[in-house]
């Protein structure tokens, strides 16, 4: 029997929602790694048991933890993703936080990929035991550039994250880069491309290769070549025949523009998708426009949005919804999780129609996924 | 000789804050304590062979910042670790 799990990464630690499929009677389990910062937690969907997990401990540098016994025991990673050793004299860099990890493809059991702040690729093909990093991004000569200097970084730092491998073909690889841009690669990581064509950013050249700050990418896992993004500069989706980004944020409502962090797809629709708009004006407070939190959806591709606020806060609600923080299971109907800022974890039940708090007084919410256990 | 552990490391030695390691300089005796606690020196040195921030070692409560300062056996090593923030 298979039960639906929802791992919720925090500032202090790690925390397992589960229930059975009828998501009708929630249990809490945790806190894991108590006091550590767990950026991700992901559940391998070809076992449907194994939970790789980047956890940081204070100054006590990275690592990667996995359990094979959901979370009764953990194993550390023996070779944590690391930079390579500067050469004697040079600088070197140090891997400062895992902050993603994403799965291999379905048919390479034990590959797992990991991005890292400073903006870093790692590949482990013994299930995150051992990770090593990937040259051709790690290693290119353009990599500084794209990533621009530490002084522009995110307060968190320059970082890689929505790391997608396409479901279609396994050498495929999306990555985005904050900031820096949305890149690809057609070998594995071998080399890279930018592709932020059509995307708004910070330079004043509105065709610049990079630059750019995607906020959460998604690759469709049904879908061949659907792509969408949550980019600071707006919602876009991709025209992949055109390699060319369409802002179907522009669609969004004014008074609520197509600012926020993370991007979710519709498991078995390439034309719905759902977004948590945050306040992109003046200072960028980035939290709920007017304190009234509310996700928005799009059934046709991002041609109009609808907004979905019932059950959540109607006024004075001041989070924040992290870019991995909101997230869907693959249920019928689709069942939706976001995590905030302030601890509460909200589901809605019926594809984003109605909201419910499942739990409150949580630390800072980093992530949140969901999965089938088996 | 004598290593004392600051809490955050304990975790690696079922719990214990005082171990005995070996080494002829302070990068042997991290080596010598991560052959019997795996895991245990990347949590204070990274992978540019540098002390993590917040990380001090102390010989005989004198602070040392090289990994090559000599040590002998009757050397007490003690590793602080300053967890700043909130």
């Amino acid at each position: 029997m298979t039960r639906l799990a929802v791992l919720v990464g925090t500032r202090k630690g790690l925390f397992v929602l589960g229930a059975d499929r009828k998501r009708r009677s929630w249990t809490i389990d945790g806190p894991h790694f108590l006091g550590q910062v767990v950026n991700h937690a992901v559940l391998d969907p070809r076992d449907g048991r194994t939970i790789l997990a980047a956890v940081k401990a204070g100054h006590l540098g990275h690592t990667v933890y996995r359990s094979e016994d959901f979370g009764r025991s953990w194993e550390e990673s023996k070779t944590p993703p690391a930079f390579a050793r500067a050469a004697d004299g040079a600088k070197g860099e140090t891997v400062s936080h895992v902050f993603w990890l994403t799965p291999g493809p379905a048919k390479e059991k034990g590959r797992w990929y990991a991005g890292t702040s400073p903006a870093g690729l790692f590949v482990s093909d013994d299930g995150g035991r051992n990770w090593s990093g990937v040259d051709g991004f790690n290693a290119h000569p353009d990599r500084r550039k794209w990533i621009g200097p530490p002084e522009d970084a995110p307060p968190d730092g320059n970082t890689l994250h929505s790391l997608n491998v396409d479901p279609f073909d396994a050498n495929h690889l999306y990555i985005g880069l904050s900031a820096g841009g949305v890149f690809e690669s057609r070998d594995r990581g071998g080399t890279w491309t930018p592709l932020n064509a059509g995307c708004a950013g910070f330079f004043p050249d509105p065709e610049a290769a990079y630059g750019h700050d995607p906020h959460c990418v998604r690759v469709h896992p049904k879908f061949r070549d659907v792509v969408y993004q949550q980019n600071h500069c707006g919602i876009y989706k991709l025209d992949r025949k055109a390699n060319r980004w369409h802002r179907i944020g522009d669609n969004m409502p004014k008074d609520i523009g197509d600012i926020g962090f993370p991007m979710v797809l519709h498991p078995r629709d390439a034309s719905t998708a759902w977004v948590f708009p945050m306040d992109g004006g003046t200072v960028w407070p980035r939290m709920p426009i007017g304190g009234k939190p509310a996700a928005y959806v799009t059934r046709d591709a991002g041609k109009s949005w609808k907004r979905q606020d019932a059950g959540l806060p109607p006024a004075q609600g001041w989070f924040t919804v992290k870019r991995q923080a909101m997230t869907c299971d693959t249920l019928d109907p689709v069942g939706l999780y976001f995590g905030t800022t302030s601890g509460e974890v909200w589901t809605s039940f019926d594809e984003g129609e109605s909201w419910q708090c499942l739990c409150l007084h949580l630390p800072h919410i980093y992530s949140v996924e969901s999965a089938l256990v088996s | 000789m004598k290593v004392l552990l600051p809490s955050p490391l304990v975790s690696y030695t079922s719990g214990k804050r005082e171990v005995e390691a070996s080494g002829a300089t302070l990068a042997e005796l991290l080596s010598d304590l991560d052959r019997q606690y795996p895991g245990i020196r990347f949590r204070v040195i990274d992978e540019q062979d540098a002390v993590r921030p917040h990380i001090r070692f102390f010989v005989n409560r004198s602070l040392v910042r090289s990994l090559g300062v000599a040590l002998a056996p009757e050397d007490e090593v003690l590793v602080v670790a300053a967890l700043s923030g909130g």
